[in-house]
């Protein structure tokens, strides 16, 4: 069960806008974007100066230089020097994960404020020598003489200087994550069709919460973009028809996975505000929202057993049973698109009484989600997906909605590369 | 933008500027650099009246060295001629002449303070209207004498005697280096509404500066002239709430970040726009300073209505609407401080600028028409009217006119966007709370727009 009376709250969040990889912010590192993103959060907060509890953040892309990426970020920022941060990671649940893991300690009376971070650059990403050229480099580094030197060096073979690109391919099956979903879209029979209108809506919700200012006081410009730039707001049924299949090419069903239906690459960075309470008192900020609980899962996908992005279907209902919740105590859902795919077997599996009653073990299954209350101010088809980024994203956003509109509870989704999930409720305060 | 011409004939180029009759202009000794310069060298009070006896008897108090009498040859750094008892022209000539007796020992940036009746030649007889008018004619064409660096202003007593404490915190404001770019102008102090303050106290910082404990908030603050208000408000203890448009957020986040405060990025021609400011605030606005604006200028021939109304939107309206819906909804503090924006355009108006010249006149008729509702509250709204500032803005003119209006003004160079910022802190403070719906130019005695 979770804390009896949670401490922590969400005070607010700053992201910068998210862009797509190789454009506007081709050029700037996690450092630049994190760096930025958390000042952009200081000033909305007037926290020049403070020292708070402290800073955790991380990245999926990341290089070995940024070992130490978030306390850097902070040492970069007006926060006080003397305040501590630490780095974390769980793929594309690596935001959510760094303000569930400072909401645990601010509950836990550790500390009284801190920030939840998360960045990447798909651009600025490392790029890494094969195995074969990185073990002479290591063997010269160990040389002694001249002429051991020049014997090793010897061994480099022209083959060896290409570098290995990153991907987003899973380490144990060589799929790419796309490829991944493909199976499990054919599995879960989803149609193209109902993909596209998913996307269709992501961006139309987004669009109408940038028009509407609902982003004014959750982001700030960075490098001169003031939107996010995978925004199409002029997409149409007919527009997103048209574009070819990216992923299940090789499937014997139809490929249905387009790249108006899945996440691009992106860059971008984010942040949330957290503090108990009397922090937030103290400093006269107004609490918007608080997470309840969170519940990670897994799946074994290496044997093909599960779909590599379904751990949330899991994830969820472990979830809803240890805080006594069904769907219907919810007012939004927040379910990370990283296809639109995706998102739809979720929703399939929870209404699959095959699915909950021998996956799941659940006597009748958790039912259909109304789909007005799914992404309302969108979300990653129409924003990007900067990986360890998201999950900021989505906190500042719904916990924000909550209190604009007074709906009370949220549920918060996101999967992660490895077969992994993370979820959360989150209630207004 | 760096003024060159201003470097050299202060550097390499002093003698052949001199030889060539060439304009001299000196480097103005400013709070920053200066901060107690006032206090570092004699004031000469003229005047016979009691008035001015009273005036140098502060003076005194406040730890200045103060002579009452012309002609001992010493260097001084002000001289403050009381004329507030001057019933009829003729009062002025003997302190007039001693001043003049006294300019050539005035060390530079040096200051003259005239100190007269407000002219209101609709409620008094002929000879005093007449005489209270003759000392601004003294005063401006002073200005326009003064040397080296020197300014002339005047302070004029609108129905309180100078007892009155805004007519103290004038005085101080004049003489320091806060003034610098201020000349032939007056301050018109028409209540005895006001906190004293002592002449140190008026140059501390900080948590002991003159806006100590008071929010700010600061619209169009990312850059150039908002961004130096808000330094300059937070230097004087005013904890800072910077507004702009959510475009500019990064800079706005930069500079809110050097000084403490605090960002709201906002559009303030939204509908919201007043309410949005109020929470921010903290509830009720204490400080507001109406700094945003934006020109689009071209002939009127070939004006278009979004050139047009976007200017009047942004300038005036957004101004207007922002001080009405804080009005009704009583979200303005009691003693809350207004400063617009205004411009020396608006008062003589700019080739290629009948929209800004009509938005920034209209900023001054407001804000002189809603004086007298801020005085029920206690409160006061003033406007600051720039003249020629070193702004990204004005880096963009086309050299030689940069040059040439540079020259124009009596002290022949640009003010800074801290100078404009310096009259702002000034008409926000408690002590300042006797000046209410004025309009101060903050134009080095510009020619042009004066």
């Amino acid at each position: 069960m979770s804390t009896p009376h949670p401490r922590a709250v969400i005070l607010g969040g700053n992201r910068i806008q998210f862009a797509r990889s190789n454009k506007q912010y081709a050029k700037a590192s996690n450092l630049d974007m994190l760096t930025s993103a958390l000042d952009g959060l200081i000033a909305r907060f007037g926290l020049a100066g403070e020292r708070l509890g402290e800073v955790a953040g991380g990245a999926v892309l990341k290089h070995s230089k940024d070992f130490n990426l978030t306390r850097e970020a902070v040492l970069g920022s007006a926060l006080a020097p003397t305040t501590p941060a630490f780095d974390l990671g769980q793929a594309c649940a690596t935001g959510l994960e760094s303000v569930v893991s400072l909401t645990q300690k601010i509950n836990a009376g550790q500390m009284e404020s801190g920030i939840a971070a998360g960045v990447d650059s798909a651009s600025d990403a490392p790029i890494v020598v094969g195995d074969s050229m990185r073990e002479i480099l290591l063997e010269l580094s160990r040389a002694k003489t001249l002429p051991q030197r020049a014997k090793i060096a010897s061994q480099i073979r022209p083959s060896y200087l290409t570098p290995q690109a990153p991907s987003t391919g899973e380490p144990r099956t060589g799929l790419s994550m796309g490829e991944h979903q493909a199976i499990t879209t054919a599995a879960w029979q989803i149609s193209r069709e109902a993909q596209d209108e998913l996307a269709l809506a992501s961006h139309h919700n987004l669009a109408r919460a940038w028009d509407d200012g609902f982003f004014d006081d959750l982001s700030t410009p960075y490098l001169g973009v003031t939107r996010d730039t995978n925004l199409r707001p002029d997409s149409t049924p007919e527009s997103l028809a048209k574009l070819d299949p990216v992923f299940g090419r090789k499937l014997r069903a139809p490929a249905t996975m387009t790249a108006g239906n899945s996440t691009p690459l992106t860059d971008g960075a984010s942040t949330v505000l957290l503090g108990s309470e009397e922090w937030a008192a103290e400093h006269g900020f107004t609490p918007l929202a608080k997470v309840i609980d969170a519940e990670a899962a897994a799946v074994d996908f290496v044997d093909g057993a599960e779909g590599l992005l379904m751990a949330p279907a899991y994830a969820v209902p472990r979830l809803l049973a240890r805080n006594g919740l069904t769907f219907a105590d919810f007012d939004v859902f927040e379910i990370h698109e990283a296809f639109a795919a995706t998102v739809l077997c979720h929703l399939a599996a929870w209404e699959s009484e095959e699915f909950c009653r021998e996956k799941l073990g659940l006597d009748a299954p958790l039912g259909p989600i109304n789909r007005s209350k799914l992404n309302p101010l969108g979300s990653s088809l129409a924003a990007g997906h900067p990986f360890a980024a998201t999950g900021g994203r989505i906190i500042a956003t719904t916990a924000k909605h909550l209190r604009l509109t007074g709906k009370k509870r949220s549920l918060v989704s996101i999967c992660a590369a490895g077969g992994q999930g993370l979820t959360a409720i989150v209630e207004a305060a | 933008m760096k003024d060159t011409y201003l470097d050299l004939v202060n550097g390499p180029f002093k003698q052949v500027a001199k030889t060539l009759g060439l304009p001299r202009p000196v480097r103005l000794q400013r709070f920053d650099s200066t901060p107690e310069h006032y206090l570092s060298a004699p004031v000469l009070v003229l005047g016979t009246s009691p008035g001015a006896q009273r005036i140098a008897d502060r003076l005194l108090d406040n730890g200045f060295e103060v002579r009452r009498h012309p002609g001992s040859g010493e260097s001084l750094r002000a001289v403050i001629a009381v004329f507030d008892d001057a019933g009829v022209p003729g009062d002025l000539s003997a302190t007039a002449l001693e001043i003049g007796a006294s300019l050539r020992t005035l060390l530079p940036c040096a200051r003259v303070i005239t100190v007269s009746p407000a002219p209101r030649p609709e409620d008094q007889d002929p000879a005093p209207a007449a005489a209270a008018q003759a000392v601004t004619g003294l005063t401006r064409s002073l200005a326009h004498e003064m040397r080296i660096g020197g300014t002339a202003n005047g302070i004029l007593l609108d129905g309180v005697d100078v007892d009155a404490a805004s007519v103290t915190a004038a005085l101080w404001f004049l003489l320091s280096g806060k003034s610098a770019y201020v000349s032939g102008q007056f301050l018109t102090v028409s209540s005895a509404a006001g906190e004293e303050i002592g002449a140190r106290e008026f140059l501390a910082t900080g948590g002991s500066g003159p806006l100590a404990g008071r929010t700010a908030v600061v619209t169009g603050a990312a850059r150039g002239i908002g961004a130096a208000i808000a330094r300059t408000l937070a230097r004087d203890g005013a904890g800072i709430v910077g507004v702009d448009m959510p475009q500019a957020g990064q800079a706005l986040a930069g500079v809110m970040n050097e000084v403490g405060g605090r960002t709201l990025q906002l559009d303030i021609t939204a509908d919201s726009a007043a309410e949005r400011i109020a929470e921010a605030a903290g509830s009720e606005v204490d400080i507001l300073v109406h700094n945003a604006g934006i020109t689009r200028d071209r002939l009127l021939a070939n004006m278009d209505a979004s050139r047009w109304d976007s200017v009047l939107a942004v300038n005036l309206e957004s101004q207007a609407r922002i001080n009405a819906a804080l009005g009704e909804r009583n979200l303005f503090a009691r003693g809350s401080q207004v400063v617009a924006l205004a411009s020396t355009s608006g008062i003589a108006g700019n080739r290629g600028q009948t929209n800004y010249a009509a938005s920034k006149a209209g900023v001054i008729g407001l804000t002189a028409a809603s004086a007298r509702e801020f005085a029920q509250r206690s409160g006061t709204i003033n406007a600051v009217a720039p003249g020629f500032i070193e702004t990204d803005m004005t880096a963009k003119m086309p050299a030689l006119t940069r040059q040439v209006a540079r020259r124009l003004a009596s002290l022949q160079q640009g003010g800074l966007p801290v100078d404009v910022a310096e009259a702002i802190a000034f008409l926000a403070s408690a002590p300042a709370r006797g000046i209410n719906g004025s309009t101060l130019r903050v134009c080095g005695q510009n020619m042009v727009g004066a």
